[in-house]
């Protein structure tokens, strides 16, 4: 232990990495934010090894293959060892499979947003004035509006299917990311060290760029991760409500909402259809789960009222 | 600035954020064709291509945008919404039909998930790193993950499912002999509130026994934000000054946690319960469906599945519209209690 801190005394390690080993360590010393990550880590495994783990047989792997057309879903067995949904679609390879379309919508929603959330938060936050009020003034209007009832009329108006959705969510969620690079850049604006870059020439680019986002990042990133789960869930119920991807995708809320007419057993056993109904959904929640403890473990390690204790 | 300074700049911005909204909306239907957009108007099943363009041509769909907005507003503060497919009615019927349903489930469920997220909250902050601390911050973060219809589906697994109690639909049909019967009349279409006014207790019963479960579902998903909100917001207020004071002059625990910190957490708090409504309508949707209650919720599910178009739109601008108002009257609440939001 001793020899360690000599070495470090000797050969100062660089400010940022000192800064960034001190935050893994904070995050790896709280229990749930190991489980969020592990979470995410185990999916992210099954959604790369998919073509491994369940080799696709239709020329496109998203579609669930079925044996035959057979209405009731048929329990776990060898062949399906998740059983089946409603019309024999395989649960095990939809869920392995669904699990990149998770990642897909979640990443493309997210980058997507904070590509335009960075955009207009700056934009707004940095130049002010009539800017401001006219990207701030347009996003309080898609504040208005219940969330999921909008994305619904969305969907409607540019058509079903799992792009759509995609494209709706982003259509939807860059409000709340613009807002909170906005906030973090008229903190950061005022800031001694941006007059000075000022003073010394730089430009309106160089600015906000190489001084004023980095200060800004961690809170994008914190909304970032809470986000992907909010995307996850708002992107399964529309696939439940039939507004998603079409029958037999490999999409988690689609898979959920197959089981809708099954959470009434038969009279001797009143559980029968059990797996139908429990597997994709528990499958979502700890999915959401893991992005939710991932992002509450983020924001209290980057939080600096929460650092130094 | 005074109070009603500030109460009429407010309502002034929300009569722009309204305009918005009809634009948004507006600006969404028209990514539909012409041919899709006339369903507005389609009374009946049977509408063959020529007549459809002559609808078409009548109600000037093909019009240029702006003309289109007007006329749109004009007939919407008219009162003419147009013909809802789903409802088969026009659609200001099918609303005074769905709304009650919904109304009477938000009635009961919004107190509840208010409740439920402050006594949660407040608890796990008094209690900080105790059991029961961690219980509610994973009560919180559990049903935060938790998507609405799962859960809705396992309830309704467990409890009609297996144990054969709770079951969906809004009344049995005893009930709604009874409601359709003589002698019963629909003063406010409240179930409840009419079971009441009627003196049929059995109509109050079972409006209540079948708001169970959607009642759970949606305070089961709902409070985890409050909750979370009303704990640090109390670990904050415990943490300040005041609280020191007030322990040195000897109050005792009641006083000091009620008086003094909840009081104060008790602000932000205020603010979140207006932005609950956005995600219990959203809710809405989902539980309806599930529950088979044929509120405002299962009517919007319907609409979108079957481009019920006059339907989508008056649904979205009547929820934007409901909830601009309540955000209104939270802040209005919040700068009456706080002083401090009305001089910034």
């Amino acid at each position: 232990m001793e020899t360690r801190t000599d070495q470090r005394q000797l050969r100062p390690m660089h400010p940022r990495l000192r800064e960034m080993l001190f935050t893994a360590k904070r995050f790896l010393r709280n229990p749930l934010s190991v489980i969020g990550l592990s979470l995410i880590v185990i999916f992210g495994v099954i959604a790369i090894l998919a073509p491994v783990l369940e080799p696709p047989t239709n020329r496109d792997p998203y579609k669930i293959p079925h044996n035959g057309y057979r209405i009731e879903p048929s329990p776990p067995s060898a062949a399906h060892p998740l059983g089946t949904t409603q019309q024999q679609y395989d649960m095990l390879y939809g869920l392995v499979w669904g699990a990149r379309s998770a990642f897909k919508i979640g990443v493309l929603v997210v980058a997507a947003n904070l590509l335009i959330g960075i955009i207009l938060g700056a934009l707004a936050g940095y130049f002010g004035g009539i800017v401001d009020e006219v990207i701030m003034r347009i996003a309080d209007i898609f504040y208005a509006i219940p969330f999921l009832v909008m994305a619904m009329a969305l969907v409607v108006a540019i058509g079903r299917g799992l792009k759509a959705v995609i494209i709706v969510l982003i259509i939807l969620e860059w409000p709340s990311y613009t807002r909170v690079i906005r906030s973090d850049i008229l903190v950061t604006r005022g800031k001694d060290f941006i007059l000075a870059a000022r003073a010394s020439g730089a430009s309106h680019l160089r600015i906000i760029f190489s001084h004023i986002l980095p200060n800004a990042m961690y809170s994008v990133l914190i909304l970032a991760s809470l986000n992907i789960g909010t995307t996850i869930l708002t992107a399964a119920a529309l696939s439940f409500l039939g507004l998603g991807s079409e029958t037999g995708t490999a999409d988690w809320g689609q898979i959920v909402s197959l089981c809708r007419n099954w959470i009434v057993g038969t009279p001797g056993n009143r559980f029968a259809y059990w797996y139908t109904v429990f597997i994709p959904g528990f499958v979502i929640s700890l999915f959401v789960l893991g992005w939710n403890l991932l992002g509450d473990a983020v924001r209290d390690v980057f939080d600096p009222r929460m650092r130094r204790r | 600035m005074s109070l009603l300074s500030y109460i009429i700049r407010r309502l002034l911005l929300m009569v722009l954020v309204l305009i918005g909204v009809s634009l948004l909306v507006f600006t969404v239907m028209m990514l539909l064709p012409p041919g899709q957009r006339v369903a507005a108007y389609v009374t009946n099943d049977r509408v063959s291509p020529a007549q459809m363009d002559a609808m078409i041509a009548k109600y000037g769909l093909n019009d240029p945008a702006p003309v289109q907005y007007f006329r749109w507003v004009r007939n919407l503060l008219h009162g003419e919404f147009g013909y809802s497919i789903t409802a088969s009615s026009p659609v200001i019927d099918g609303f005074v039909r769905f709304f009650p349903v919904t109304l009477g489930l938000v009635l009961f469920s919004a107190p509840l998930i208010i409740l439920v997220g402050i006594f949660l909250g407040t608890l796990g902050a008094v209690r900080k790193d105790t059991p029961t601390d961690h219980f509610t911050r994973v009560f919180a973060i559990v049903g935060y993950s938790l998507p609405t219809f799962w859960l809705g589906l396992l309830l309704m697994m467990i409890f009609y499912g297996f144990a054969g109690i709770f079951p969906p639909g809004t009344v049995s049909n005893d009930v709604r002999n009874i409601i359709y019967g003589e002698g019963y009349h629909q003063y406010t279409h409240l179930l409840v509130l009419d079971g009441i006014l009627n003196w049929r207790w059995q109509v109050v019963g079972d409006a209540l026994y079948r708001m169970v479960l959607p009642t759970l579902n949606l305070v089961v998903i709902n409070s985890a934000l409050i909750m979370r909100l009303m704990r640090s917001s109390m670990l904050e207020s415990l943490g300040q000054d005041y609280m020191m004071t007030a322990r040195a002059k000897g109050a005792d625990r009641k006083t000091l946690f009620r008086r003094h910190a909840r009081r104060n957490a008790m602000l932000p708090v205020i603010t979140v319960s207006g932005l609950t409504f956005a995600g219990l309508m959203g809710g809405m949707v989902i539980t309806e469906t599930i529950f088979d209650r044929k509120g405002i919720g299962w009517w919007m599910a319907q609409a979108a599945l079957q481009l019920d178009v006059a339907a989508i739109m008056f649904n979205v601008l009547f929820l934007g519209t409901i909830y601009v108002v309540i955000n209104l009257i939270v802040d209005l609440i919040y700068a009456y209690v706080d002083p401090r939001v009305r001089l910034s």
